[in-house]
């Protein structure tokens, strides 16, 4: 058990040191939602949501945990699989397999970067919102907690898919960017959903980001947890797991 | 006991055979060499093996383990430089090295390979930032990291400095000093021939031949080119002796192709003639001889060649004519099966 940890535990180390050498990531991860926070904090500050389920709270204390998911579906589409689909085609993973490397230390590996970076994108959103635009902490922390790892579990699998199964870094970062756009778009973050036409909130509701910002929204302000949002996580993120480890390529 | 046993191995892409039939089987503590053309299916060979790819046929044993079923276990004894991998490109070189010994329980000489295999100046540099040269030395060392019983070396020269490329012989031999057994592919007939104490020659996905270095070059190039520059014109008692079998001139340039134990002979017949030619040169055949007369010179790539084959014709050179027919001969009749039998019992 501890070699198994050790493997993990280095190869993590080692993908954190890789991750935070990109710029790119670090784009998506901190500037990006540190940059957006700003901005809207300029136009909504003390401004109320209007509709909608949050209607009556502070816009920006939405937004916090909005964009902690937004961090969090960063590292998943794009950080991740991009990660992958490189290391497959510089034949990293090749070298990895040969070395006795096992899948699930990969796995692993990943998705404790893509906590970690979570983690850290998430500080950076609550430490700015709270230091310029008077947000507090979340009203129920193990709610947001549940559902912040849920998020992770759920991104991380669907990363992992994207990386097995798309043929190259360039792809993986074309199709990556599609399904961040659209749910950054259509999934609450960047305008209320409820004023979306019908069809869009249709798509809106097959977006994974919709469900990790209402799992985190509902926590954070106060209306308890969404017990309903954060099982879907769970379900997209096994389904994204199983599909995962069982279409990866090595070569 | 063999520490690795390929008997029958067959291994498609597609409809396309890479591997045909291979044999092998190398002894504890010995530098086995596989040599050949370019997509003769060596990588293919060594690649199923290492248990990266699965074979379509035949049985593989690696120190009594199979590759695929016993896959984890066999990993932690062996060793891989592969031909084509890559690291990414902002890792460290002592952070490579130090993750992949992490993935070897016990292994910890890595500080000790950096040093051997000259990267130590290079510790903190980026693996994206290094010369071929060292990116090679990089991979060869990985491969070591894990203390392991059997190493596979695919193309590991390649890229090289000639300084380099000895001191990497040195460690190879230092390895097997070490009681390692020692699997490499190269394309350097003076590494093979320099350093591995058994070759096995592949062509067109099977193995053709397999002899230690010496042992092919008396089979497939025999005899050897004895030359002398002379202003006399008539030579032809030379061609009347036993041991010579043709005689040729270029200008004054004269060329013998001979037994290899003619040269006592010939030199004794310059001298009862009164002949004191300074430039008395022999040549013997090299190992490349051996793999143009068995390979051909064309590419496996090509369709296989039925007649007329242009292994002997075109070359001209030392170990021209009889020895390349010989051998090219002898490659059609040599089937892997008599190859087994050929080695060792
Ligand atoms: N992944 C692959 N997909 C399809 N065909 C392949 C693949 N790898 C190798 N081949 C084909 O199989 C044959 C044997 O290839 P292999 O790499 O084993 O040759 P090789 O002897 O190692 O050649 P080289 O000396 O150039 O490294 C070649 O014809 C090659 O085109
Ligand atoms: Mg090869």
């Amino acid at each position: 058990m501890a070699e198994v940890l050790g493997k993990v535990g280095n190869l993590t180390w080692i993908e954190l040191k890789l991750f935070l050498r990109e710029p790119l990531s670090l784009a998506f991860v901190f500037a990006y939602p540190l940059i957006v926070i700003v901005v809207l904090g300029g136009f909504f500050r003390d401004a109320p949501v209007e509709v909608g389920p949050l209607a009556g709270f502070d816009m920006m204390e939405s937004y916090v945990p909005a964009y902690i998911g937004l961090v969090i579906a960063s590292v998943g589409l794009l950080g991740l699989p991009v990660h992958l689909a490189g290391y497959r085609e510089l034949g990293v993973l090749r070298r990895f397999r040969a070395s006795g490397l096992p899948p699930w230390a990969l796995f692993g590996s990943q998705g404790a970067v893509t906590l970690a970076m979570a983690v850290a994108g998430g500080a950076v959103l609550v430490v700015t919102g709270m230091a310029a635009f008077d947000t507090g902490l979340p009203q129920s922390v193990a709610g947001v907690a549940a559902a912040f790892m849920l998020t992770v579990f759920c991104f991380t699998a669907i990363g992992t898919l994207l990386g097995a199964v798309m043929p190259n870094a360039r792809s993986t970062l074309g199709f990556g960017l599609i399904l961040w756009f659209v749910m950054m778009m259509l999934s609450g973050t960047d305008g209320p959903l409820p004023a979306m036409p019908g069809w869009l909130q249709t798509v809106a509701e097959a977006l994974p980001l919709t469900h990790a910002v209402r799992a985190l929204q509902y926590p954070w302000v106060g209306l308890g947890w969404y017990w309903e949002e954060n099982l879907v996580l769970l379900g997209a993120g096994a389904v994204a797991w199983l599909l995962a480890a069982r279409v990866i390529r090595w070569e | 006991m063999f520490v690795v046993e390929v008997s029958e191995l067959c291994k498609s892409y597609g409809d396309r055979l890479a591997v045909d039939d291979a044999s092998l089987s190398v002894e504890r503590g010995e530098i086995f060499g596989l040599i050949g053309p370019n997509g003769a299916g060596k990588t293919t060979v060594i690649e199923c093996i290492e248990g990266l790819r699965v074979p379509d046929r035949g049985r593989i044993r690696v120190l009594g383990l199979d590759p695929v079923r016993d896959g984890r276990e066999m990993r932690r004894l062996i060793g891989c430089q592969l031909q084509d991998s890559a690291l990414p490109h902002r890792i460290k070189v002592r952070e490579a090295l130090k993750l992949f010994a992490s993935l070897a329980p016990g292994a910890s000489r890595w500080e000790e390979l950096l040093e051997q295999w000259g990267l130590a100046d290079k510790r903190d540099a980026a693996f994206g930032s290094l010369s071929g040269g060292q990116r090679q030395r990089l991979f060869v060392a990985l491969a070591l990291v894990n203390d392991p019983e059997v190493v596979f070396l695919d193309e590991m020269t390649t890229g090289l400095d000639p300084a380099a490329r000895r001191t990497a012989w040195d460690l190879i031999r230092r390895l097997r000093d070490r009681g390692a057994t020692v699997i490499l592919v190269t394309h350097f007939m003076d590494e093979a021939e320099e350093l591995c104490d058994w070759l096995a020659v592949m062509r067109q996905g099977r193995i053709i031949a397999a002899d230690s270095p010496r042992g092919l070059i008396d089979r497939f190039a025999p005899g050897i080119n004895i030359t002398f520059s002379s202003e006399n014109g008539d030579l032809g008692w030379l061609e009347q002796l036993e041991p010579v079998h043709s005689m040729s001139r270029r200008g004054r340039r004269v060329s013998l192709e001979a037994d290899s134990d003619a040269l006592v002979a010939v030199a004794g017949a310059l001298f009862e003639h009164g002949l004191h030619p300074a430039d008395l040169d022999v040549n013997r055949p090299s190992l490349e001889d051996v793999f143009l007369a068995l390979t051909g010179e064309r590419a496996a790539d090509e369709p296989a060649v039925s007649s007329g084959e242009g292994g002997s014709g075109g070359s001209g050179g030392q170990a021209g004519g009889g020895p390349g027919g010989a051998a090219a001969g002898h490659n059609r009749a040599e089937s892997p099966r008599m190859i087994k039998g050929v080695r060792r019992g």
